[in-house]
């Protein structure tokens, strides 16, 4: 069995709402050193397979067709 | 004139629209989206707003696997005309029928509201009754209503008369609700005959309760 683990998070350049919201509240709190916050998802998959080439394979085309939106998000998938 | 209305898990305009269109003198039919096939005599196909699959991973991303989006994929690029309204936009936009994407709000609320919008391009179906730069007012009800495309997306919109309306005042001047690029509302595909949009043109039937300038835009369907 091979977990894979997908982050997912609005690609640069596209205006994370959530993650400014989060660092005005750090503000908030006196966390003064934060310079950027980004927000993003995590989707764990266990895959039925131990073969890491075809579990790549597969993440990739789920992330393509239904995890992210590449239109505005990118995704990194790690195999462990 | 044939109106149908698809209604998925968590879709709640689908009776809206059923009314709205009815008044103007339709015939219509709420197809429930395990059907693979659309009614053949349908002159127009509406994806309804709501929450589609609770809006689970993202508004519309799970909608665009029911087994009725092949037969819409397939109608609209034989020609069909189709509507999304609201999280209808957002089913479209998920499934490629139309360009860009819708986040999440910039101010991260749910707005519920009137709003003015000012009609950009007038040159196609959905809004061939309404002058340019005329302005109407319909309600938004929505979280992610924040369009998102890129740089050489909005290029190609603007180049091709795809962007239909913007959130403006009541002078047309742009105030943006939700941080839209370009402040857009609603845009349609290259070939105009995919529409999609935030607001809700079907809540805006009777003066009596706030607008009726959803009466025009509908109509332009009716030939």
């Amino acid at each position: 069995m091979i977990k894979a683990i997908v982050n997912i998070s609005l690609k640069a350049g596209v205006l994370d709402s959530q993650g400014k919201a989060v660092h005005h509240a750090l503000d908030s709190l006196h966390f003064s050193n934060v310079e950027d916050v980004r927000v993003g998802k995590q989707i764990i998959l266990k895959l039925d397979t131990d073969d890491k080439d075809v579990a790549m394979k597969d993440v990739t085309k789920m992330c393509e067709e239904l995890l992210a939106n590449t239109v505005i998000e990118d995704y990194e998938i790690e195999l462990v | 004139m044939k109106v149908t209305i698809l209604q998925f898990p968590g879709t709640n305009c689908e009776y809206d629209t059923q009314h709205a269109f009815e008044e103007l003198g339709a015939t219509t039919e709420i197809l429930w989206h395990k059907s693979e096939t659309i009614p053949e005599d349908t002159n127009l196909l509406v994806v309804a707003g709501g929450f589609s699959y609770g809006d689970y991973l993202r508004s519309g991303a799970i909608a665009k696997f029911s087994p009725v989006m092949k037969a819409v994929t397939t109608y609209a690029k034989n020609g069909g005309k189709v509507l999304g309204i609201c999280n209808g936009f957002q089913v479209l936009t998920e499934a490629g029928l139309l360009p860009g994407a819708l986040k999440r709000n910039e101010s991260l609320h749910f707005i519920s509201k009137h709003h003015n919008l000012k009609v950009i391009n007038n040159d196609n179906i959905f809004l061939e009754k309404l002058d340019n730069g005329s302005v109407v007012n319909i309600p938004i009800a929505h979280h992610d209503g924040n369009y998102f495309i890129d740089a050489d997306g909005l290029k190609e919109l603007e180049a091709n008369n795809q962007i239909l309306l913007k959130y403006t005042d009541e002078n047309g001047e742009i105030k943006n609700p939700n941080g839209s690029v370009e402040s857009i509302a609603g845009v349609c595909n290259k070939e105009k005959n995919v529409f999609g949009l935030m607001p809700h043109p079907e809540r805006a039937m009777e003066s009596l309760l706030g607008s009726d300038d959803g009466v025009a835009m509908l109509q332009g369907f009716f030939k």
